[in-house]
């Protein structure tokens, strides 16, 4: 008697677990579904972006991934195209001067704001975040105008300008100071260094993590960059990679094999920044406290 | 080697004053240990003497010069951290050598001096590794190292023990005592460990609420403590505090027991604390000072701590460690009369 009860005890419990794991498989299965159908739906556009480039102009609104008749002649076409060059080149120079001016200043500024205490500190901190609140839209007119009145309409430091300095990496890089102990810049302090030296030699290698992420953030969004660039530009040499290829659209038809060409050539630079820093952005941005 | 002196220092952030006219002569290759419990100001104080806090009155001296203004590198001073304070990002050698990026020696004698001083702390093995592969003890004599490498007029340390574990602690303890043997100079020391503070120091300062109680030799501090805070404080376990009245020639305890005293500074009616340390209160045979009943037993190997209920009050006691008491025993506890100490209940001080 007793024998049996504590066999159905067993029997029970184990139907208990399999009902359980069945669950468990079955909510598994949901995630994973809605992460494939997210990532189709990310992955997509790239996929037809490529496919596009490889197609010649009749065959680019088929819907088919594989070109009948693949061909690399708009590759040949866009990179023989002497106008693309100088696009790129204004792209580079750009994304990397903002990028190198962001981690500076962001850096410098959060540093400031995070380690030294003076009157108004919060209220800087604070208007600076406020900034975060405002639309680009909304700001390109002032930079506009700054830009008209100081003469830097259709130049390197007119596209530049708006974005050397960024509220959010003020944010990113403060918070990242938050976590370097104040004995690191005292002991510093001790031994002779002065204030900037102590942020460079000591604060900035310990945030190094947070440097790459801010990095990546600023030569993505730059390198991405189409409104403001094309408002404040005039001539083709001084358009931005984003900003050319929209020429490939001319009155009487748009031509998507060579935008597409151009926008695939154009990703990898991206990709290769990506791919080096991948480490660093995943861990900035959780050490931010920012997920997602 | 230099002398450091403060002179009615004071600290406050806002209303809150926090130092309250610290008189303190520190001499050139004295040990000093400031020591306290959390809040008394000890680790203020002493980065108010490193330049990292700023005085609000008073004066520090390094070396006769008043150094209130002086920026902390003009101090001449070296400071160990207690989180070790050394660069992850650096070698053994470049943190090592970091307090030297300002000098003006050339790279070989800059070298020389890493080298001689990593030899000095067993670290020529370490001086190509990061941070990250030491060992805690080794951390921390990277962070001794960094400081020695300037020949500094004073070391300053800021409870540097306190993250180790307690095997690593006595190890490091004995390491800096040796040093500062070897070296001479100039060391003050912040802790809140009593044993730290006995085992180590030529003089110990020990604060409270921003005030000094007593500054002393360990044999001071511990035999003749100024007031009831140094009593408990230093010594461990605390030493017994009973509360009691002058009657005649002896004092009525409170807990109904009555102890024999010398009067002569004493009044009639006076209220007095009598303090015993455990370690003079011992149980034995015969007629002693008190007689009560074992609560609990604590052996520690060569002796036994036995807390023995007097009255209403329990007291510690030191007992044989081979042949311990029983819980529920009652025992007779003896103490020599020069063990006993007495301190005036109103004010705490101490009646010699």
């Amino acid at each position: 008697m007793a024998f049996s009860e504590t066999l159905d005890t067993g029997r029970n419990a184990s139907a208990l677990r399999s009902a359980t794991r069945r669950k468990r498989s079955q909510a598994q299965l949901i995630r994973w579904l809605l992460l494939f159908a997210g990532g189709i739906a990310m992955v997509m556009p790239i996929i037809y972006m490529l496919s596009t480039s490889f197609k010649y102009p009749f065959e680019v609104y088929n819907l088919n991934l594989i070109p009948e008749e693949p061909t690399l002649e708009n590759y040949t076409y866009v990179l023989e195209d002497g106008r693309f060059f100088s696009w790129f080149t204004n792209s580079v120079v750009i994304a990397t001067i903002t990028t190198i001016c962001n981690v500076l200043f962001d850096s410098l500024v959060g540093y400031v704001l995070c380690k030294y205490t003076f009157p108004g500190r919060y209220i800087v901190f604070i208007a600076i975040l406020s900034t975060l609140m405002i639309p680009t839209e909304m700001l390109v007119i002032p930079w506009y105008l700054m830009s008209s009145t100081f003469g830097w309409l259709d130049t390197y430091w007119g596209i530049m300008f708006p974005g050397l300095m960024t509220a959010f990496g003020v944010f990113l890089m403060k918070q990242f100071f938050e976590t370097v102990p104040d004995d690191f810049l005292e002991a510093a302090r001790i031994d002779g260094l002065n204030e900037l030296q102590i942020w460079w030699t000591v604060a900035m290698p310990l945030v190094r993590p947070a440097l790459a992420a801010l990095a990546i953030f600023v030569f993505l969004g730059n390198w991405t960059a189409f409104i403001w660039p094309l408002i404040v530009t005039n001539s083709q040499e001084m358009y931005t990679l984003p900003v050319g290829l929209t020429t490939f659209s001319v009155e009487a038809q748009v031509e998507w094999e060579l935008i597409m060409t151009g926008a695939a050539i154009s990703t990898i630079p991206t990709l290769i920044v990506f791919l080096v820093f991948q480490r660093y952005i995943i861990r900035g941005v959780v050490m931010a406290g920012l997920k997602g | 080697m230099t002398n450091v002196s403060l002179s009615n220092l004071k600290k406050s952030y806002g209303k809150t004053q926090v130092l309250h006219g610290i008189n303190l002569d520190i001499q050139s290759g004295e040990f000093v240990v400031l020591v306290g419990p959390s809040g008394c100001g000890k680790s203020t104080t002493l980065r108010m003497i490193a330049g990292l806090e700023e005085v609000s009155a008073g004066d520090i001296r390094i070396g006769g010069d008043v150094v209130n203004d002086m920026e902390p590198k003009e101090r001449n001073i070296a400071m160990v951290f207690q989180n070790y304070a050394i660069y992850p990002h650096m070698s053994v050698r470049k943190n090592i050598g970091f307090g030297l990026r300002t000098s003006k020696l050339s790279k070989d004698e800059k070298n020389a001096r890493i080298d001689e001083v990593a030899g000095i702390l067993e670290l020529n093995d370490l001086l190509e590794r990061k941070p990250n592969q030491l060992s805690g003890g080794q951390r921390q004599r990277v962070a001794i190292g960094r400081a020695m490498v300037r020949d500094p007029a004073a070391f300053l340390f800021d409870e540097p023990l306190s993250n180790l574990d307690a095997q690593l602690r006595t190890q490091m303890r004995l390491e800096i005592k040796k040093l500062h043997q070897r070296v001479g100079n100039t060391i003050i020391f912040v802790t809140h460990d009593q044993v730290e503070a006995m085992t180590m120091a030529d003089r110990i300062v020990i604060m409270k609420d921003g005030h000094i109680q007593q500054v002393g030799t360990p044999f001071e501090v511990f035999y003749e403590p100024a007031n009831i805070f140094v009593a408990q404080f230093i010594g461990a376990p605390s030493m017994n505090m009973l509360s009691g009245t002058v009657k005649g020639e002896a004092v009525a305890l409170d807990n109904g027991t009555s102890i024999q005293v010398p009067t002569t500074k004493l009044s009639e009616d006076q209220k007095v604390a009598v303090g015993l340390r455990p370690d003079a209160l011992l149980v034995g045979e015969g007629e002693g000072l008190f007689t009560g009943e074992v609560s609990v037993i604590e052996p520690l190997g060569t002796d036994t701590l036995a807390y023995v209920k007097v009255g209403d009050k329990e007291v510690i006691a030191k007992a044989s460690g081979r042949t311990p008491p029983a819980v529920g025993d009652v025992v007779n506890l003896h103490a020599a009369p020069e063990a006993i100490h007495l301190f005036d209940a109103d004010t705490g001080e101490a009646i010699r």
